[in-house]
């Protein structure tokens, strides 16, 4: 089980890393600013295997892949939202960040609630319930399930 | 069964007779962009693989323009290693030119062609009717080793333009106007495809800055038909078209949208979302502290000679500072030879070299604590700016010029 961190429709990716940030040398250097405008003490609260629960059109704008490279490199397990901006759910598949839609977990769930998800099953629990989420297309799931682009290229 | 823009220039890149939205096809990429924004981190994946290679370097165009000259020292070791690598590896490299974007398209962007770029706005090189995407460095990468990538193909939705914008109404109105109505992820994972009579009243300016700033609705790409206007704009750079792609009579759209050019009026999108889009007039006297003429969506000659016109014999106000960039050294020089530089300095606007500037926030003219921009570049996210407590509109240079001379938002008729 991973704790939930909660973040409402159309989150950009400026929010989740800031420009000024995304040139620094090396993610490691990035990641303690990300989400420092929506909620700065993310960096330092979020744990290995813990979740961003997101409303629509998360990860919207840019297409620096420092986005969800920053929440993989902070151990953010995956992301569970109403929908996806397409680059950034692009760019998450390829690094190996699970992205998963999912409709009805948004409004039943808060920060801070305990909660396990199955990309396999496309299955989220939570609270003793279940909420099903559309499964990523056979093609991305595989790019996944290798550890990402790179890792399927260096096979 | 017909297809659409996108589908045909997608089939012809993965050697199929025929594709439809939702299949995936492996792609054979025309061209590879990359800038400053990602770059290094695309060497340092590059030199952590097994079997190291480029795939075809003539593809590959590298571009620093985020933050030129570069600002800091960590910027600074960003962009040695990228220039470095460009050069052992034979890349063609720009640096100063201009915004990535404004590059490509006075230099290598043409019709038919399917490009990824690793900056969400290459969906303006739909402008002549090619094929950009924006894509991330893992992304890039792979294309970069392998000269292919996979595509899901998009759906379309289409825009059929009919009439002509109003006298003081920029193509810049009638995007913000698009993304308004159908919001910021209205277009999400598809392609936006315009035609139309209306179209041809469009000239290149307008449909770069058009296509430009459809990743603000979501859009995957943007295209337009090509025609007399597109090619005259190929052959006076130097190029021949790869494919005149037309979408066929029996295409199959998402939706199909009407437009007509002469209900468009200024607008502004308002802080902190591009689909924020209210009537210019709404938002007249709103404080403003700067105000930004340039980016690759509004900083080229035509824009810079709206705001010439309206300033000339003007001041900037006094509480304010006016950032005018051209888009890129060629347009700088344009402007120059018409004078245009010197109407914005002798009216006191502090004219910079062709960069992203303010529009990306992490370079020079970034915005303090509660601090308000008038902006013609393409976003206006919290924090875009500069400081996360901070608020960008975005508006024509029109608008944005009358903003400067009066020191809070106005719309050209009351300059």
């Amino acid at each position: 089980m991973g704790k939930i961190f909660k973040f409402h429709q159309d989150v950009d990716t400026d929010q989740i890393i800031a420009s000024q940030y995304i040139i620094y040398p090396t993610i490691d250097e990035m990641k303690v600013h990300a989400f420092e405008s929506l909620d700065a003490a993310f960096a330092s609260q979020v744990q290995e295997g813990d979740y961003v629960v997101a409303s629509e059109n998360f990860g919207c704008g840019s297409s620096r892949e420092q986005a969800p490279a920053v929440l993989k490199a902070l151990g953010v397990k995956a992301v569970v939202a109403k929908s996806f901006a397409r680059i950034f759910y692009r760019n998450a598949i390829n690094i190996g960040l699970p992205v998963i839609v999912c409709k009805d977990l948004y409004e039943n769930v808060n920060a801070g609630d305990e909660m396990e998800l199955s990309m396999k099953e496309g299955v989220v629990r939570t609270g003793g319930r279940e909420f099903q989420c559309t499964k990523l297309p056979e093609y991305m799931q595989g790019i996944l399930d290798q550890g990402g682009l790179i890792a399927a290229l260096n096979k | 069964m017909g297809m659409t823009m996108a589908e045909k220039i997608i089939a012809a890149a993965a050697g199929a007779s025929e594709v439809k939205a939702g299949d995936i096809h492996t792609v054979e990429l025309d061209r590879l962009m990359s800038n400053d924004g990602t770059t290094h981190l695309t060497i340092d994946m590059y030199n952590q693989l097994k079997e190291p290679r480029i795939a075809d370097v003539n593809k590959l165009v590298w571009i620093v323009d985020h933050n030129v000259p570069c600002d800091s020292v960590k910027t600074a070791a960003s962009h040695k290693k990228m220039r470095d690598f460009a050069k052992e590896h034979g890349i063609r490299f720009y640096e100063g030119a201009g915004v990535c974007h404004q590059v490509m398209m006075e230099n290598h962007v043409t019709s038919g062609e399917l490009i990824f770029g690793a900056d969400s706005h290459t969906c303006a090189y739909g402008a002549v009717g090619a094929f950009g995407t924006g894509v991330g460095c893992t992304d890039y990468l792979y294309a970069m080793v392998t000269g292919k990538s996979w595509l899901l193909v998009p759906e379309t939705l289409r825009f059929n333009l009919k009439g002509k914008l109003k006298e003081g109404v920029y193509a810049r109105d009638l995007i913000l106007s698009i993304i308004g109505m159908i919001g910021a992820n209205g277009a999400n994972y598809m392609a936006m495809e315009f035609g139309g009579e209306g179209l041809k009243t469009l000239n290149m300016s307008d449909r770069i800055a058009v296509c430009n700033l459809c990743v603000e609705a979501g859009a995957k790409t943007a295209l337009m038909e090509v025609d007399e206007i597109t090619l005259d704009y190929l052959k006076a750079h130097g190029r021949e078209p790869k494919h005149c792609f037309a979408s066929d009579d029996d295409a199959v759209f998402a939706h199909t949208y009407e437009i007509d050019l002469s209900t468009i009026k200024p607008i502004v999108a308002k802080p902190h979302f591009v689909d924020s889009v209210v009537d210019a007039k709404e938002c007249v006297g709103t404080h403003i502290d700067e105000a930004f003429l340039g980016s690759c969506n509004n900083g080229r000659i035509e824009d810079l000679r709206v705001g010439a016109e309206l300033i000339k014999g003007k001041k900037v106000h006094s509480l304010v500072r006016f950032l005018v960039v051209p888009a890129s050294a060629e347009v700088y020089r344009q402007a120059l030879s018409e004078g245009i530089i010197d109407t914005f300095m002798e009216a006191g606007a502090i004219v910079m070299n062709p960069n992203c500037s303010v529009c990306w926030g992490s370079c020079q003219g970034v915005i303090g604590e509660n601090e308000v921009l008038i902006s013609t570049g393409t976003r206006n996210f919290k924090g875009r700016a500069g400081h996360k407590d901070s608020f960008v509109y975005l508006a024509s240079a029109a608008t944005v010029t009358a903003s400067a001379i009066k020191g809070e938002i106005a719309t050209a008729d009351m300059i």
